[in-house]
């Protein structure tokens, strides 16, 4: 890289739907960034995503913001990246990202070349991959088999910073990936340009998350980052907005289980030796972060199974003497539930695999089996009676029998008929529909970067005016 | 490494006897680091109050382990001075989303850190 050569890039926001200052754009876009980026995934918002096909942000937010990232883009002619298509990155996801992108090309008149970058792994070739051992587990991890294989309703590959560049060497100048590595998205273009990989990845870290470096930030915004051979400068594009060395520093705790060793597909970026300078009151410079490459290169997969269909009560109650012996009311619920479910199922096998459970916040609703005041304190409690079953039927019958049995789950002190729990709704059950786990933490050895991330070209607006 | 950042010029009351680690903090929290572990950041904005904590010797790996059941190898601890910061990761008691589990984000775990005392 040549002395005075910088890379500047643009990061849109945090999460694409989450949005962003049209003016922290424009203001971007005034810098002639050479690209523009932008995460929209995470497993955060839980598996339902990655098991459904559906996104965590609303489809309009998510429209919003790509509109502002695509007019700006095609503006400049600078290419636009976005990875993790629709929080979970799958083949639905993605699909729902080349509809969304097309509609604003037709809207706005828009045309260029784009690339979809395919993440959902296919059953048969992660099988082969196991039974070669090139599928090794993360800790902690679920079992991981065929069976599982078989079951989940969707696995993704998370892929690096290769595919993204192959994509635009082949043609595409605005980019839509599957489920990537939210940093690839950011360290694949100013590594070509010759930057350190340690200094791109480490940038790269920082601008996945939009403005969250900074030192307050009232609302997601985005960020600015010029990367040089070996530093890089961050601003946040937001006038109102600054970062302190302390607070990009910090920034490398949030959501990683290590703060100063962070694991992608071609290595570890090590932080140990960062350096963080304030050049003024709201831009900081970072030197010092290094990139270990890895002896094997790996992809990290992400899945997501069919549990069954749940169906809750909300309730609450206020009787003293039921608060002060909750954990045996709920005993004695429980087995009155299972009693109730032998009697009216008897026969149905789906039956044979609920699962019945009461939750008490006021008492450990929040912590469960790690909160340390396990007991009722307060003058009330919320109850969530909740069964999860085969059928959304069988789980319905179920919550609502418990309902009735709760009621009226007699305690010593009172004689006679009682009804120990405020149903807050009517009726009183919430019908949740279908439930996901996440079912793998692994990682698969491929033969090369691109093996699990086929890339396909589609010409958008083709026949329209540029 | 350069020197930690300015201190917040916002007033914080701190004791000088001994204090409950969350008068002390700028800001405790826990979130989920991928769906499988619980992480939690204990971070100040003055150097003499992450020294006064870090010399005290009442925030480590065995402290952390104690309060969350676990044993201490199971706990990942750090110290991070650029960021004026201690961090925790544990294994999540439940998966993330998993039925039994009841926080989606992990956002809500961190209270009993709040209680421990530095002299």
């Amino acid at each position: 890289m040549n002395a005075t050569e910088e890379v500047r890039v643009i990061s849109a926001t945090g999460v694409c739907g989450s949005g962003f200052k049209e003016s922290s754009l424009a203001a971007g876009i005034a810098r002639k960034p050479h690209f523009i980026g932008c995460d929209a995934g995470s497993t955060d918002p839980g598996p339902f995503s990655l098991g459904s096909g559906k996104t965590a942000f609303p489809v309009r937010a998510i429209k919003r913001d790509l509109r502002l990232m695509l007019r700006a883009a095609r503006e400049a002619r600078i290419p636009l990246l976005i990875g993790s298509a629709g929080t979970a990155g799958g083949e639905p996801h993605v699909a729902l990202f080349r509809r969304i992108v097309e509609e604003i090309a037709a809207e706005e008149n828009l045309s260029f070349p784009l690339a979809l970058i395919h993440a959902e792994q296919d059953k048969a070739y992660l099988k082969r991959r196991l039974a070669e051992g090139r599928i090794t587990a993360l800790a902690p991890a679920p079992d991981f088999d065929d069976g599982v294989i078989e079951r989940s309703q969707r696995i993704v590959g998370m892929m690096g910073e290769e595919p993204f560049l192959r994509a635009l060497d082949e043609g595409a100048e605005v980019v839509i990936a599957g489920r990537a590595s939210d940093c690839a998205i950011f360290a694949g273009i100013p590594m070509r340009h010759g930057v350190d990989p340690g200094i791109a990845w480490h940038a790269a870290k920082i601008l996945e998350c939009g403005a969250a470096a900074a030192v307050a930030r009232p609302a997601p915004d985005c960020m600015f980052a010029t990367l040089r051979a070996d530093h890089f400068d961050l601003e946040p594009l937001d006038p109102a907005l600054r970062c302190s060395p302390l607070s990009v520093a910090a920034h490398s705790l949030y959501e990683n289980a290590d703060p100063y060793r962070l694991v992608e597909s071609s290595g570890t970026l090590d932080l140990t030796h960062a350096d963080y300078e304030a050049l003024d009151d709201r831009r900081v410079r970072v030197r010092g972060s290094r990139f270990e490459p890895a002896t094997t290169y790996t992809v990290k997969l992400e899945g997501a199974e069919f549990v069954g269909y749940q169906s809750i009560v909300i309730g609450g109650i206020r009787d003293p003497y039921i608060l002060r012996q909750m954990d045996d009311f709920v005993a004695r619920l429980k087995a009155n539930v299972a009693r109730r479910v032998a009697e009216v199922a008897a026969g149905d096998p789906a039956a044979g695999d609920y699962l019945f459970n009461v939750r008490v916040y006021g008492k450990d609703g929040v912590m469960g089996p790690l909160e340390p005041i396990a007991r009722v304190e307060g003058h009330e409690v919320c109850l969530i009676l909740e069964a999860t079953a085969a059928t959304q039927e069988l789980a319905t019958t179920i919550v609502s029998m418990a309902r009735h049995q709760a009621l009226h789950l007699p305690i010593p002190e009172w004689q006679g008929l009682i009804t120990g729990v405020a149903c807050t709704y009517n009726p009183a059950y919430l019908e949740r529909g279908g439930l996901y786990r996440f079912c793998v933490n692994h990682v698969v050895a491929p033969d090369d970067p691109y093996e699990m991330f086929p890339i396909e070209h589609v010409k958008v607006g083709a026949g329209r005016a540029a | 490494m350069s020197a930690p950042a300015t201190p917040s010029t916002a007033p914080r009351i701190v004791p000088a006897g001994p204090a409950p680690l969350g008068t002390l903090a700028r800001l405790i929290r826990s979130k989920n680091a991928g769906p499988f572990e619980l992480t939690f950041d204990i971070m100040f904005d003055d150097p003499a109050l992450f020294e006064r904590v870090r010399a005290s010797g009442r925030l480590t790996r065995e402290v952390v382990a104690s309060l969350y059941h676990l044993a201490p190898a199971d706990v990942k601890f750090f110290v991070v001075p650029a960021a004026l910061a201690f961090k925790a990761s544990i294994p999540r008691p439940r998966f993330q989303g998993d039925v039994l589990d009841s926080d989606g984000h992990g956002g809500q775990q961190y209270a009993p850190l709040i209680d421990i005392v530095i002299p």
